[in-house]
Formats: C-alpha cells, structure tokens, sequence
C-alpha cells in the first residue's frame, strides 16, 4: 500500500480526508484498487484449477440461526485441504459462510468483515442485517467477470436480526443476486442432499441443541454422496465448523461440544446409513 | 493594482500558529491519562453524538480538541488508515507509532502549505499489553508530535490541568481515582475562579481496557461512570464482560443484569 501519493511527503492522500463514504470498499476502491479482489486484471486463458470449497447449511431455531460448514477444500478429484473453515464471523451478529473458489471467497469474507467494521466505526452505529446482506451482494456482483472465468463465489449470509429479535438467513447468485431464505438453506456441491435431509429434520421452534444436530446431520448426509464433502473424521478428530447467532451475539461452538453431537450421530447411524426414522 | 506587502516567513509562521492556538483555546479541555489497567479519555462533552474521543482500532483510540469538523476529517481518515493496514498486513501490523507519523505530516503539510491551518490538537494513544508498552502522542496544528508520558491535557486549560496531573498523577492509578483527578482539574476555572460542577452527563469518557480481547475500546456512560467518579462508591474499574443489552458493544453503561446482580420483579423495565 502507498502513502505517499499526496501533495506533501507522507501526507495522507486525497482519497483519505474525503468526506461522505462509510465504506471501506469505496474506499479502497479509490485509493488502491489493487487491493480489490475485483478490481483486477482478469487472466487471459484458459481455466485452472484451484481449490473449491464445499457444503454450507443454515437453518434458524427459535433464538436465532446455526451456520455450519464442512471442513473439505478440493482440487479437482484431489483433496487440498481437510480443516479449512468455511464459516466466519462477519460481525458481532452475523456469519458468513462460502462455497466456491476457496482463494477469492475467503477474501472476499476478509473485505466484508473490514466493510462491516469500518462502517461500524465511522458512523457509530451497527449495519442493519438487510445494509450488511446487501453489501455482500455488492462484493459478489463485483465479482461476476472473475465467475465467468471459473472462479465463481456463492457466499450465505444469516444472522440476528435486532429489531425483529430473529434469525433472518440470505442466499446469493454468482450474478450477486441475493434472496431471503426462510427456514432453512443450503450452498456449495453437497447443498442437494443436505436441502434435503434439513426438510425431513428440520421443524419450526426447534431449540438450540436440536438445531445443531440438524446442522451436522445434513452435513453428514451431503458428505455421504457428495465427494467433494467432508464427512466426520473421527482420527483425525476434524469436525465441522459451526457459529450460533443468538440475542447475545455470535459464538462458534467448541470442539469439545461438536465430538459429542458427530460421535452421537455416527453412533446412531451405524446400522441404519441413511438415519431413517 | 495593489502591489503585495513582503511578509517574512517567521511572521507568516508565528500569524498561522497564532491563529490555529487561538482556535483551539476556544475549544473545552481534553485529557488523556494512564491508569494501571489501560488509558482513560476524559472531555468536557455535552454531545453524545458528536465525539471527541473516538476507536480507531483494537487497541488504539483518538481525541482531539478543536474544531470539530477538522479533527473528525482527521478522525475518518485515521479510522481508513487504521483498517487498509490491517487489511493488507494483519490487525498487529497496526500501530499509533505509524498513525502519528501520518497525522503530523498531514498537519505539517496543510500548516505550511494551505491557506488555513487545522485548529486542533489530536491525541493518539495505544494501550500495550504492560504499562511500559503504553504509547501516547500528541500531535499540533503545525505537525509537531510528542511522545508523552503518562498523560496529556490539551484545548483551553490545556496549561493549567497540565500543570495540576504533574503533581497529582501517579503511574500504576487506579481507573477510579484517575478519572476523579481529571474531572477535578477540568472543572477548575482557568481564570483562577471558583471551580465549575461537573456531573456525569457533561463528560464524555472512554478507556483503552488492557484485558479486552481484540477491541478493547468502550465508552463509559451512565451508573457506571457515576460509580466510577463518585468517591464513596467502591467501584475502581470497568466491568470485565460487556452490558447484556443487544447492539453495539461499545458502551458500558452498568446497567443491564450481570449474571450476580439480582433483578427486581417490580420493576417494569429491568433492561
């Protein structure tokens, strides 16, 4: 990053002292665009392959939402890495979980978190829930050449909403589309099988801990016939990544926590691979 | 045609300088102080919207005294700079040391080359993980910075309440008796006058928490900062966990339910 493009040596420049912008992203936009993740020269060519992650679900219980992601990041029919986590803290009161070209979309989450911040900061005050769904549909629309490329970002976005005192869950499109999920959702290549084990488990005024197994449930379904899916791996002691968003705010569960709910669900499915009921 | 008069560049310098310290004596006093667990901020401040004290980063805050649309200018721009380095390095790589250095090129630079010069006085101060590794700058309206220790007082009284923290302040305070000194020399009256009453409401205070994970900058309002300045009450710091109430967690107003405080069943409202 530079500095020094002012008037006087070391000033701060222009972009910085301009008034009326809250957003980072604006800001960047006109100070060092490099740092953009779509504001660069697109790469002539063909496709490459680089890492994809995968299996995203959401679903809301009755204080909030349940964000979990898989832990798998693939390269063509090879593993690239087994313990990526997928699920973030967009802010206090929301996650963000991604699906898609690992490199960009964790970028991506990085730039969001820092927009999130920035405007919290500057303007002191929180983003409204709709504000931060919108932002995000922004960076992903911005982000459209890059997924005609192949190098394709779909994102979740789900968190708790003040006003309405609730769990709110929003989707998003390659084209930076961005739909308002009720229930519960699903993103990345096992998001078929877990959509589908989330309408059969899935019922309104669940509690937290019912929820949770929801959530590993449907990933371990989509793991089950999605390759590209981690599934519970109990030597190595890898387990999904999953937030709570709740009135108090966000908090990932701990692993101590998440053992217990994988063991209990492979426990119960031995014998019975398809947890039928 | 009117042929320019020659000024000399020291009367130049001396008007501007002249200029700018009269601006920001106009303006209510600042201090900045140390105590054992982290950096107190205390302005004369009815606002609760308009600050003078202000995050700029985890462990880094700003005040400033002066004109107001001036320093929050500088403010945004410190907020920018603050997240494009921890954007491109990491939230360590983040330093006043680095801020300070912008911001006094910046005051140099508008000094010395624009028509005015910025009326204000700025304070950046760091809380580091010891006292030892607390920094605070403060930087004039000519660009000149300061390293300081301990404390810093500026706008009107500056001079005065300087005066008064070099022979009332002790390193290793408490947050209690710090802020109790500080609103003391605030409400002194430059003029050698009877001293002013200063209640809660009129005061903007934050603090730098040394033991807050990541952020450690909150704003202290309301039954809290009462506690905090009354010298009855046994209150001498800042709660470990943030209020229970839902939003922004900037604020420690020491109301809400920490889990050990019993909730009347009589009263309507018990948020």
């Amino acid at each position: 990053m530079s500095l020094s493009s002012g008037g006087g040596a070391g000033r701060l420049p222009a972009a910085f002292m301009t008034t009326g912008s809250s957003s980072f992203t604006e800001f960047i936009g006109a100070h060092s665009p490099e740092l953009l993740p779509s504001r660069r020269p697109l790469p002539v060519g063909g496709m490459f392959e680089a890492p994809h992650g995968t299996t995203i679900v959401s679903l809301t219980y009755d204080g909030g939402i349940v964000m979990a992601g898989d832990r798998r990041a693939t390269m063509g029919n090879l593993i690239a890495n087994r313990d990526l986590d997928k699920v973030f803290a967009a802010d206090a009161y929301s996650a963000v979980g991604i699906a898609g070209t690992a490199g960009l979309a964790i970028e991506i989450v990085k730039l969001f978190q820092v927009e999130l911040e920035h405007y919290e900061k500057i303007e002191g005050t929180l983003l409204s829930l709709e504000g931060k769904a919108n932002r995000l549909a922004t960076m992903i629309r911005a982000n459209l050449p890059m997924a005609m490329q192949g190098l394709s970002v779909v994102p979740m976005f789900a968190g708790f909403d003040l006003p309405t005192m609730g769990g709110r869950i929003f989707s998003y499109d390659v084209s930076g589309g961005c739909y308002e999920e009720h229930d519960h959702h699903s993103v990345g290549s096992g998001s078929l099988f877990a959509r589908g084990a989330m309408k059969k488990l899935w019922r309104p005024g669940l509690d937290l801990a019912a929820a949770i197994r929801v959530a590993v449930e449907a990933l371990y379904d989509a793991a089950d016939d999605d390759s590209a899916t981690g599934g519970p791996d109990l030597s190595r002691r890898i387990w999904p990544t999953l937030a709570v968003v709740d009135v108090e705010g966000l908090q990932f569960l701990d692993d101590d926590a998440l053992a217990s709910v994988v063991e209990q669900i492979v426990a119960d499915r031995r014998g019975n691979p398809g947890g039928a009921r | 045609m009117t042929m320019p008069f020659y000024v000399s560049p020291e009367q130049l310098m001396k008007d501007r300088a002249d200029f700018a310290r009269k601006g920001i004596a106009r303006g209510r006093s600042v201090v900045v102080l140390g105590y054992d667990r982290g950096i107190a901020f205390v302005a004369e401040n009815p606002s609760r919207a308009l600050h003078k004290v202000s995050e700029i980063y985890d462990r880094i805050a700003f005040a400033a005294a002066g004109k107001y649309n001036e320093f929050e200018n500088l403010r945004v721009a410190g907020v920018r700079y603050a997240d494009l380095r921890g954007y491109s390095y990491d939230r360590s790589d983040v330093t006043a040391r680095g801020l300070a250095n912008a911001y006094a090129q910046t005051l140099g630079t508008v000094f010395t080359q624009e028509s005015k010069p910025y009326e204000v006085e700025i304070v950046v101060a760091e809380v580091g993980e010891t006292v030892d590794q607390d920094q605070i700058y403060r930087l004039t309206y000519d660009g000149s910075v300061a390293d300081e220790q301990g404390f810093i007082a500026m706008g009107g009284a500056g001079e005065q309440i300087t005066a008064g923290l070099q022979e009332r302040w002790r390193p290793g305070m408490n947050l209690g008796d710090a802020l109790v000194l500080a609103v003391e020399l605030l409400r002194q009256d430059p003029a050698g006058g009877p001293s002013r009453t200063l209640t809660a409401t009129q005061l903007e205070v934050a603090v730098l928490d040394r033991a807050r994970p990541r952020r450690t900058f909150r704003r202290l309002v309301g039954p809290l900062l009462e506690a905090l300045l009354s010298t009855e009450d046994p209150t001498t710091d800042v709660p470990a966990d943030d209020d229970p109430t839902p939003g922004r967690h900037d604020t420690l107003t020491g109301e809400g339910a920490p889990a050990d405080r019993p909730v009347d069943p009589h009263d309507p409202d018990p948020s």
